[in-house]
């Protein structure tokens, strides 16, 4: 059934930029974090986009295949009376860019719309195809 | 009864067609932010004639005995789809322009209305047809 893989499209699609988004808000939750778990300072998080092949022609969902960390140093301010600093009274916090996050933000929160309204379009559609020749 | 299913017949391989190349549409918007995807659309015109056999499909199989299988309707080959050109080079070699695609889909979203509508008003005139002269 050719619309019904819509949903399966659009659906992939809506769940890779959803955790795109809880991606960018980890990130921007850990924007002014000193240290993670692991001591070390929180490194930003992406996630990588591929196409997945859904098993008719023409159909081309997304999946989210690895989510990389950005291997920036991180921002290093000078605050000797920290509890934090380094011997030379440095503190390091994490790479976070907040305006990248920002962006990446709202491009994620576009494209969840966009798939959504795809779907909504797509239900309608069917939802009359349903009702053929009883009109 | 040919003559009166001939123009439904035509209106299901249009309708057929209409949900694939949505499909398809549906495809370049989810793959909006793929990095290196590119964005694929069908002639609508081409397809429709290759589907009601007024052209011949490309790589089709001929049915020369009246068991032969013929070719499923409004079927398209993966290499029939046509890669759409880009309007702008992005960085991560993604070819989909998302405000064509909007445009696209609504428009097909119509004509695929419109085609229902075709068809339902088709199987009214048959009914209508069909219907005894007193019955009401």
């Amino acid at each position: 059934m050719t619309m019904l893989k819509i949903f399966d499209v659009s659906g992939s699609a809506a769940s890779a930029h959803s955790q795109r988004l809880s991606t960018v808000a980890s990130n921007l939750a850990n924007a002014d974090t000193v240290a993670g778990p692991d001591g070390q300072a929180y490194k930003a998080r992406q996630v990588v986009f591929q196409t997945t092949l859904m098993g008719e022609v023409g159909a081309a969902g997304v999946r989210v295949t690895n989510v990389v960390e950005d291997q920036t140093p991180g921002r290093r301010v000078h605050d000797p009376k920290h509890p934090s600093a380094d011997s030379q009274g440095y503190v390091t916090y994490s790479n976070v860019n907040p305006v990248e996050e920002m962006v990446n933000m709202i491009s994620a929160s576009r494209s969840y719309q966009n798939n959504i309204e795809v779907m909504n379009t797509a239900k309608s559609l069917l939802l009359k195809t349903l009702q053929l020749g009883q009109a | 009864m040919q003559r009166l299913t001939g123009i439904l017949d035509f209106q299901a391989q249009a309708l057929t067609l209409r949900a694939e190349r949505q499909r398809l549409i549906a495809s370049n918007i989810a793959n909006a932010d793929t990095p290196g995807y590119v964005a694929r659309d069908m002639d609508f015109a081409k397809a429709l004639r290759e589907a009601t056999g007024s052209v011949a499909t490309p790589g089709a199989m001929a049915t020369t005995q009246p068991g032969h299988l013929s070719t499923t309707a409004g079927a398209r080959d993966e290499a029939e789809l046509l890669y759409a050109s880009h309007a702008q080079d992005n960085v991560d070699r993604n070819t989909v322009d998302l405000d064509r695609e909007r445009h696209s889909f609504a428009d097909n979203s119509v004509k695929y209305e419109a085609t229902l509508r075709f068809i339902n008003g088709s199987v009214r005139n048959l009914l209508d047809a069909m219907k005894s002269h007193h019955g009401g």
